[in-house]
């Protein structure tokens, strides 16, 4: 194995909700997280357009459109589903009650800041709720791959792209590695046993600091 | 007191050109398809109502409902926090064009600046969109060793806002996630008008289940079987139809 699937990134991010977690899950490849949560474990999940308790995708055919998420794709509701208006999904996140936020990146600085809304001046801008889930959640996690497409570090010392928040991330799941930042910087918590130190960090944009034993990252075929 | 209108013609004729018309639904949900329509239909009538600025999450989505009024020209300045979806050339091509302003906010700091506008707190701080590009000109402040950013409250000439039920005098229950926005804007809005699939007697909506008090509705219009606007794109619709 030379690096994880976004599947199994997004299977080691679910290993760590608990249960009872009330959690929030970046529209795209973080909503992954939510199928691979560990069993007797139950996370509520949140969604910006205001559904607390939401269930699984319908099947095709059976979809209620005015039944989304705020990746506008139809969900279901459950026994302990709660409806609220816009305001009130917001005070949930601004105000600290969401454990977990998980989100996509382009860039995560040492620091903790996040890049993960724009790349660049061209087009339309869009934010959507980006810039608010960084704010607020006990856990702010990121999931992504390790290097972009070109082979380029996307742990860094300091993000290019615009920003999306200012030392708000507490934890990266890369391809690679597990890492947590810590009062400025990115401490190794797990790797990929196959991989050495030194090829994880040409493979990394900043100091990567040790902190006791490194664990191994094993996560199953998925 | 009865704030019922017959019909959406009636319901949409006070808003005038240069008004700030605030648009409830996030994406398709709570799109008051109907109440838009009825604005175009005027405009393509009249002239009127144009150079709208509004306040919606998203900019439309293929050619109907919100994307429609756009493509008629009626928008000049729209406020929103995600001006993509699964189609937005309408949009898209009117503002790489350079004909439609965008102001780009936060889609939190855009509900909670339409809850304050409707609360009559004129500014508020949030930690949402501190040290990035959105926050740039705006005044920051400490409070207990962190930093902040100040946002003004939002308010609007009308609002047009889809909700379920409706009662005369204006209390209203909403259908699921198409609540989103609307409660908000009908508290932000001078005149909030609002369709609902079913008008019911002052007494059938139980006081414990109402989301919107009517004092913060002004009109209600009944629109059985509202389309939704997810089926509508589905269909490839285009509104106005083109004639035969």
């Amino acid at each position: 194995m030379t690096k994880l699937t976004s599947t199994q990134i997004a299977w080691r991010a679910a290993q760590d909700i608990a249960d009872g977690a009330y959690v929030n899950l970046g529209i795209g490849f973080p909503e992954m997280v939510a199928k691979f949560q560990p069993p007797g474990r139950q996370a509520v999940f949140h969604t910006e357009n205001g559904i607390l308790g939401f269930g699984e995708a319908p099947a095709i055919g059976e979809e209620d459109w005015d039944l989304i998420n705020a990746g506008k794709k139809a969900v279901t509701i459950k026994p302990g589903t709660a409806f609220f208006h816009h305001a009130d999904s917001f005070a949930m996140v601004r105000g600290g009650h969401l454990d977990v936020a998980i989100l996509g990146a382009y860039e995560v600085a040492e620091t903790g800041d996040l890049a993960n809304w724009s790349t660049g001046p061209k087009g339309v801008p869009a934010v959507g709720g980006a810039m608010d889930l960084v704010h607020g959640a006990k856990r702010v996690a990121v999931i992504t791959e390790h290097v972009t497409k070109d082979g380029k570090p996307k742990l860094v010392k300091k993000c290019a792209l615009p920003l999306t928040g200012v030392g708000c991330v507490t934890r990266v799941y890369t391809s690679l590695a597990v890492v947590d930042i810590r009062d400025g910087h990115f401490v190794l918590r797990e790797k990929l046993p196959s991989l050495s130190l030194d090829d994880l960090r040409a493979m990394t944009g900043a100091e990567l600091h040790l902190d006791g034993e490194i664990g191994d990252l094993i996560v199953p075929e998925l | 007191m009865d704030k019922t209108i017959p019909d959406l013609a009636t319901a949409v004729a006070g808003i005038e050109d240069g008004m700030t018309v605030m648009i409830g639904g996030f994406g398709g949900s709570g799109a008051p398809i109907e109440l838009i329509h009825a604005l175009i239909d005027r405009f393509l009538t009249t002239g009127s109502p144009k150079n709208l600025t509004v306040v919606n999450n998203n900019a439309g989505n293929g050619h109907v409902g919100l994307a429609a009024l756009i493509e008629q020209g009626m928008v000049a300045k729209l406020i929103c926090s995600f001006p993509r979806s699964a189609d937005p050339r309408v949009f898209t091509e009117l503002y790489l064009a350079g004909k439609i302003e965008l102001e780009l906010v936060p889609q939190g700091t855009l509900a909670e600046r339409i809850r304050a506008g409707g609360a009559g707190i004129p500014a508020f701080y949030t930690p949402t969109s501190y040290g990035t590009d959105l926050a740039k000109g705006k005044k920051v402040e400490e409070f207990d060793g962190r930093s902040y950013v100040q946002e003004r409250w939002l308010k609007a000439d009308y609002a047009l806002v889809k909700a379920d039920r409706g009662d005369r005098l204006g209390n209203l229950t909403y259908r699921m996630a198409a609540r989103n926005f609307g409660p908000l804007m009908c508290m932000a809005a001078k005149n909030a008008i609002v369709q609902v699939s079913e008008v019911v007697e002052p007494g059938s909506i139980d006081p414990e289940t109402v989301v919107t008090p009517g004092i913060f509705v002004q009109a209600v219009v009944q629109v059985a079987n509202p389309a939704q606007e997810e089926v509508l794109n589905r269909a490839n619709a285009v509104y106005p139809e083109a004639a035969e």
